[in-house]
């Protein structure tokens, strides 16, 4: 069983888009959305919740007002400002240390647990998919990214599927990382742009800091080809093979519109790109290669 | 008066608005300005903005510090912790830093006072000037876990005299909350797309949540659908401007050029954009007209 992550570093590459695309190409897989705090998947891929399951973790201090006795240490201990001058918990700052619970002197403070969002088993067109809804202004993103990751290969394992196929989340921090975690390739989608190239190198930094492999596309490339080609030299003197460079294409902004794979909604250079990445994807990790319904060039 | 931008969805236009509205506002001598980057993940203001560096300082936060003379691996401060950053062996103490979140309980709490705390770098906070515009943003160390201690930092540098634009990191969890938090107003921009719809409700959860106005700005407006306008009609969201998409500044934005600057039509979207958010927020009254 092999995993492939779909990260960007900048948000707004094209990430979804394309593990869209490669639900459609790939041939045994599941689907994992571990972009949980802005999940968009499920948009095209149209998922069936077979199963929904709570998210906890974590706990968030409560005051028993009739207890307290407004000595203020917990005020005095909370790193995090979560307690107002009226001794209330403000739930979004608090971090659920625990640290004011055990200074109270009158045993007033005590933590709650914290449902922090839902996780989906679901089935899809294209197979079984594995997502996630955060609450709003919640943490414990990398925990819940962790758990879809899990949930996925469990899933897999049962079911005998080759790959674990994740949309990650944007950024660098700990989301990304728990989405990183033991995978066989970062895929990093990037764009030929300052802001593209600045943030390729820093999420290529997280990968290798990670010691996981991993290779780019460059999409929307013809928007500035003098970029991309330096992306090209940067990613080949790091020795990060560049799978693809999509063109643009208004066509993509439609079939996301339609709700559709971009594979699905139309033969062009677009769709012919990205299943010529899929193609050095199945390379990369030596898997299967594509699912009925397309031409089989090369193994 | 502090104005964040935020979308939700990565890459909807969060930097060049919050930049060019930015640039626009400093343009009023008598405005003080400010921009602050709380994209401390994947900073790209300064790419645009390109401030004057003037100091550089480190971010830290406390993470414990065995003293193995005092230790009895009682194994209280593992019990306590409540990220599992300690691990109590029999002859030692791990502490797995990067799962620490600094609260200080393991060294508050050790019997044998046996725990020190010591600053472990996360990040690096830089402050400077670009033109008449205080500039700050946080650059998380690669391999980090957790921006919210340095978007922190950025947010303690808050001037209040000033007019102070945040621009803020795609997502809607913590990192999200801690920039947007205390602002006075909302932008949220977004794309007319389903991706773009869905994300910016979530965005506008975060919002409401922290009590904070919001209005939406629909950036690339002629290159998707009717639903976003749909959303904010039916939910009575104000539609601060719409951006039409535009090759040519997909183009410049792609070099780090300042939209602003390419010619009067920008002018007048981001002009636009600003009456709008005065009128909305109802801050007339708090800024001079410029």
């Amino acid at each position: 069983m092999k995993q492939l992550t779909i990260i960007s570093g900048k948000g707004g590459t094209g990430k979804t888009i394309l593990t869209a695309s490669f639900a459609v190409l790939a041939k045994s897989k599941v689907m994992a959305d571990c972009d949980v705090d802005a999940a968009d998947l499920h948009l095209v891929l149209h998922p069936t919740v077979m199963e929904t399951h709570e998210f906890e973790e974590g706990e968030r201090a409560v005051i028993d007002r009739e207890l307290c006795s407004e000595c203020g240490r917990c005020r005095e201990v909370c790193r995090f400002e979560a307690i107002s001058q009226d001794f209330i918990v403000d739930p979004v700052s608090c971090e659920g240390c625990w640290v004011c619970h055990y200074a109270c002197p009158e045993n007033a403070i005590r933590m709650e647990k914290n449902i922090c969002g839902e996780w989906y088993v679901s089935e899809t067109r294209y197979g079984p998919m594995v997502h996630a809804r955060l609450g709003i202004a919640e943490e414990n993103s990398g925990k819940l990214v962790t758990l879809v990751k899990q949930k996925a290969g469990e899933l897999a394992s049962d079911q005998n599927l080759e790959l674990i196929l994740i949309d990650g989340p944007p950024g660098i921090g700990c989301p990304v990382i728990s989405s990183l975690a033991g995978v066989d390739l970062a895929l990093v989608v990037t764009e030929p742009t300052i802001s593209g190239t600045h943030d390729l190198e820093r999420v290529i930094g997280v990968a290798d800091h990670f010691r996981v492999r991993s290779a780019a596309v460059i999409n929307r490339y013809d928007i500035n080809p003098e970029i991309s080609g330096e992306i090209e030299r940067w990613c080949d003197k790091k020795g990060v093979p560049v799978l693809g460079k999509i063109p643009f294409d208004k066509i993509v902004t439609e079939a996301v519109v339609a709700g559709t794979p971009v594979v699905e909604y139309s033969q062009n250079s677009v769709s012919a790109e990205i299943e010529s990445i899929w193609r050095g994807v199945v390379r990369l990790l030596a898997i299967e290669h594509t699912s009925a319904g397309q031409d089989n060039n090369e193994p | 008066m502090i104005i964040s931008v935020a979308s939700g969805k990565g890459g909807t236009g969060k930097t060049t608005v919050a930049v060019n509205l930015a640039l626009l506002l400093a343009q009023e001598p008598s405005r003080k300005v400010q921009f602050l980057d709380c994209d401390v993940e994947e900073p790209n203001a300064h790419l645009f903005l390109k401030p004057e560096i003037r100091s550089s300082e480190s971010v830290t936060i406390p993470v414990p510090e065995i003293d193995r003379e005092k230790c009895t691996c009682c194994g209280k401060c593992a019990e306590i912790c409540a990220y599992n950053a300690l691990a109590v062996l029999k002859e030692e103490v791990m502490v797995f830093e990067q799962l620490c979140h600094g609260c200080g309980g393991c060294a508050l709490l050790c019997p044998e006072e046996a725990i020190r705390e010591r600053e472990r770098e996360v990040g690096v906070l830089e402050v400077g000037t670009a033109g008449a515009i205080d500039f700050v943003h946080g650059r998380l160390n690669i391999g980090e876990a957790m921006p919210v201690p340095l978007i922190r930092a950025v947010k303690r540098r808050i001037v209040p005299e000033a007019l102070t634009i945040i621009d803020v990191p795609p997502g809607t969890s913590c990192p999200v909350v801690e920039s947007v938090k205390g602002s006075d107003y909302t932008l949220l921009v977004t794309e007319p797309t389903p991706f773009g719809l869905h994300d910016l409700k979530l965005a506008a959860s975060v919002t409401r949540e922290l009590g904070i106005r919001s209005g939406v700005i629909i950036n690339r407006a002629d290159l998707g659908d009717q639903r976003v306008r749909e959303y904010c009609e039916e939910e009575a969201v104000p539609i601060l401007g719409e951006i039409p998409y535009d090759h040519n500044l997909a183009r410049l934005y792609s070099t780090g050029a300042v939209v602003l600057d390419q010619g009067r039509e920008y002018l007048e979207v981001f002009g636009g954009i600003w009456d709008s958010v005065r009128a909305d927020s109802g801050i007339e009254s708090l800024v001079s007209s410029g």
